[in-house]
């Protein structure tokens, strides 16, 4: 069953296409990667999908969990299970990352009918998910994002996946500026947090992530469309002759 | 519409902003409308005063007269018709309860709807060791309570009304009350001088730290009556004390005038935390009504040693003019000055503080968080002097300015005088504005809009909030929020 479903998306930002007709369907419970060149919209389609403003969005629909959700608002859709993990996570000074959690982890569960946490209940979730992240109690602490470096911001974003329990999940690049030991410490959480529930959507550069976390499919994004679509096997090919072969096709 | 700004409206429908609106329908004891030497006399006498009290007022009420309102604030009103409002308003239950069981039933419920229980019992019932508050409830011109009196006697601490002190505790009025802010100071000190009707008084003695938190709620509930505060605060050798002010008052489309006068003393090695949370009626979207909030608020570090912080979270009054400041005399003594000020739609703040240094190695520090949204404007102004004999005097200054939308404005006025070069001035200053990129970060997490901003804001601030007491905080934090509603989208 399909959770999202993208029909001929176009999008321009400040009146320039980005988007020229993007098709896209993620079944239940599967993890799509999607690679290609830098400026291709892979970004913006993201941000599209989570709800941004300021994006004129001029053909094309996008149903997720059956619902057209073009309309809703980014803490709707948050709310509605769908998580970005942002490619430049956002700085938000003074206000400590266990307190930004806790208020988006009980936004969400009050959504879903569960109860709220409280305090003491919530730092244990957290730490049980945080340890294994390799973050601690001093950086749940710190304000979100606030002096943190690349990596560690990397591995908040999937922290908050791990609290939020998102049912489509989209990764920007979270694997860019990671060291090798904290690739595979991000990699294993996404893996643990890989179920059949669940649906994932990976935005990356490097074939090396996709060893770590197996994708479904691998789908090529150039000029603001999927020009390519296969298995596991295409971001070999990829790494190999690089997107050149892809220019034509749009142009 | 998205189904989200539906959810937005709907809640704003049904969430009304200024939950402390209401009035409540009371038989009141009023003065004869408008200001006169004959009221003056009224008002001391209904409060059965010595004379010595109300010669003071007399002398106040005289050089009021002679003075003009003061012009240099950025802060626009039409002038104020003094003989137009009511200089005392009291409710009729008779003379002052002398206990808690005594207090008219239809007051206890109004600080109950308040969300401050005049009873004397544990916060938090059942919780061993939980905080205690003292309250003095001051209703219109009268104190209507005082809890937890006997308990602090028992360790010396007074802690009574203003009144109460002129009666009680004369030699103590009369040698502090108008020393820290002589009844000459400001026109609006002045006329609080003459006609100032009720307001606390405590007393911290030697040695002595006390136990619990004392704080005043201040409740505005008669029309066209002008509340004028008088507070004052000693804490003697080595004395400790934290004391907190509220302050609410119903929605009219009328302009209501707060004219407070604070007084704080320290002797040597002594310590007052001074904490304010400001909520009077702002006034409507238009700016249609609101409190008119001029208070002089002031403290003299007189001991060495000794140390006055001001926390102050402002979020209510159409107009807001105060700068609670400090005057360090004693060596070594210590002024802090933390704030948080919040100027939505027609909103008006001038706030600020004074440091004034005298006494060597005197040390003050300044951090004022300003907000602005909707149309507010909003002004820091803050001296800092470093008199001639500070030698080694320092000062940090900090003042952050965060603007939601293009509509309103922030000022910082720092002025700086320093007679002794020794002393250290230091001061930052920042403006920013709420980012998109933090917003969506926040509502892609699943957080509304308002939600957000409330988040961010007090992220912004929580350098002062967290000088506030931990029972207040909380409510502080939910303020920030609440004010902010609607500045937004
Ligand atoms: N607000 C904006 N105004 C103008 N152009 C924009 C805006 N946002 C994005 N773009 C442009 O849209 C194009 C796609 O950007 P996007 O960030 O989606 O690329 P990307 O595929 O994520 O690239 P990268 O691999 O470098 O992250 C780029 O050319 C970018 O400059
Ligand atoms: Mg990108």
């Amino acid at each position: 069953m399909a959770l999202l479903e993208i029909r001929n998306l176009h999008a321009k930002v400040n009146k320039k296409p980005i988007l020229n007709g993007v098709d896209l369907t993620i079944d239940v419970g599967e993890v799509h990667a999607i690679m290609g060149p830098n400026g291709s919209g892979k970004s913006t389609l993201s941000y599209i999908l989570s709800g941004r403003e300021g994006y004129e969005i001029t053909e094309g629909e996008i149903i997720y969990n059956g619902l057209d959700i073009l309309d809703m608002a980014a803490d709707e859709r948050a709310r509605q299970g769908i998580f970005l993990a942002f490619q430049y996570p956002v700085e938000i000074p003074g206000v400590a990352g266990l307190t930004f959690l806790k208020t988006a982890a009980n936004a969400i569960r009050v959504h879903r009918g569960i109860d709220e946490l409280d305090a003491m209940d919530f730092l244990k979730f957290v730490r049980s998910k945080a340890s294994s992240l390799d973050i601690s109690d001093s950086m749940l602490k710190r304000a979100v994002n606030e002096g943190f470096s690349g990596g560690e911001k990397k591995r908040m974003e999937i922290l908050q996946m791990a609290v939020l329990e998102p049912y489509l999940a989209i990764l920007d690049e979270t694997d860019s500026g990671l060291d090798i030991d904290a690739l595979k410490v991000v990699s294993d959480g996404v893996n643990n947090l890989r179920n059949d529930k669940r649906s994932i959507l990976l935005i990356t550069h490097y074939q090396r992530l996709l060893d770590y976390i197996i994708p479904d499919k691998v789908h090529v994004l150039a000029n603001g469309r999927i020009v390519q679509s296969g298995d596991k096997n295409l971001a070999l090919e990829l790494e190999e002759y690089g997107y050149s072969k892809f220019s034509e096709v749009v142009e | 519409m998205s189904k989200d700004t539906e959810a937005i409206e709907r809640t704003k429908s049904i969430s009304e902003p200024y939950k402390y609106g209401f009035v409540t329908d009371i038989e009141v004891d009023l003065a004869p409308k408008g200001l006169s030497e004959d009221v003056v006399k009224l008002i001391s006498e209904k409060k059965s005063e010595p004379k010595w009290m109300l010669d003071w007022r007399l002398k106040a009420y005289k050089k009021w007269l002679e003075m003009t309102p003061p012009e240099w604030q950025k802060a626009s009103f039409k002038p104020i018709d003094y003989q137009d409002a009511y200089y005392y308003a009291a409710p009729k239950s008779g003379d002052k309860p002398k206990s808690l069981d005594e207090v008219d039933p239809q007051l206890l419920e109004v600080y109950e709807k308040l969300g401050i229980p005049l009873k004397e019992q544990e916060v938090l019932a059942g919780v061993e060791g939980a905080p205690k508050v003292a309250v003095d409830a001051v209703f219109d011109s009268v104190s209507v309570a005082t809890t937890y009196r006997a308990k602090l006697e028992e360790i010396g601490v007074i802690f009574c009304s203003i009144s109460e002190a002129i009666q009680n505790y004369p030699e103590l009025v009369r040698k502090y009350l108008g020393s820290v802010v002589p009844y000459t100071d400001n026109y609006y000190a002045t006329l609080n001088s003459a006609v100032f009707t009720d307001g606390s008084f405590v007393y911290i003695p030697k040695g002595v730290s006390c136990p619990m938190e004392l704080s005043t709620y201040f409740r505005i509930n008669q029309e066209n009556t002008g509340q004028f505060e008088r507070t004052l605060i000693i804490a003697d050798e080595d004395a400790k004390v934290s004391y907190l002010e509220g302050c609410t008052a119903p929605m009219r489309d009328e302009h209501q005038l707060h004219a407070a006068v604070v007084e704080l003393i320290t002797l040597d090695d002594a310590e007052i935390k001074y904490s304010t949370v400001q909520n009077w009626y702002p006034g409507d979207e238009e700016g249609v009504g609101g409190i008119y909030n001029f208070v002089t608020k002031r403290g003299a570090c007189r001991g060495n040693n000794s140390k006055i912080s001001w926390t102050q979270v402002e979020t209510g009054s159409a107009i807001t003019w105060k700068y609670p400041s400090c005057i360090l005399q004693g060596d070594n003594s210590v002024g802090e000055f933390y704030s948080v000020a919040i100027t939505n739609n027609a909103q008006q703040a001038d706030t600020g503080t004074k440091m004034i240094h005298i006494g060597k190695n005197t040390s003050s520090r300044i951090i004022s968080k300003g907000i602005s949204a909707g149309r507010a404007d909003q002004t820091y102004r803050g001296l800092v002097r470093m008199q001639r004999g500070a030698n080694g005097a320092r000062n940090y200054t900090q003042c952050d300015s965060l603007l939601i939308g293009d509509n309103c404005g922030a000022h910082t006025i720092p002025y700086i005088e320093s007679q002794n070069p020794s002393a250290q001035v230091e001061h930052e200053a920042t403006t920013s504005k709420i980012s998109d990129d933090q917003m969506f970060y926040c509502r892609q997490r699943g957080l509304t809009e308002e939600e957000s901003v409330s988040l961010i804001v007090n992220g912004f601030c929580r350098e002062v909030l967290q000088t506030l007491p931990m029972e207040f905080a909380v409510e502080a934090q939910k303020l920030v929020g609440i004010s902010l509603e609607g500045s937004v989208g």
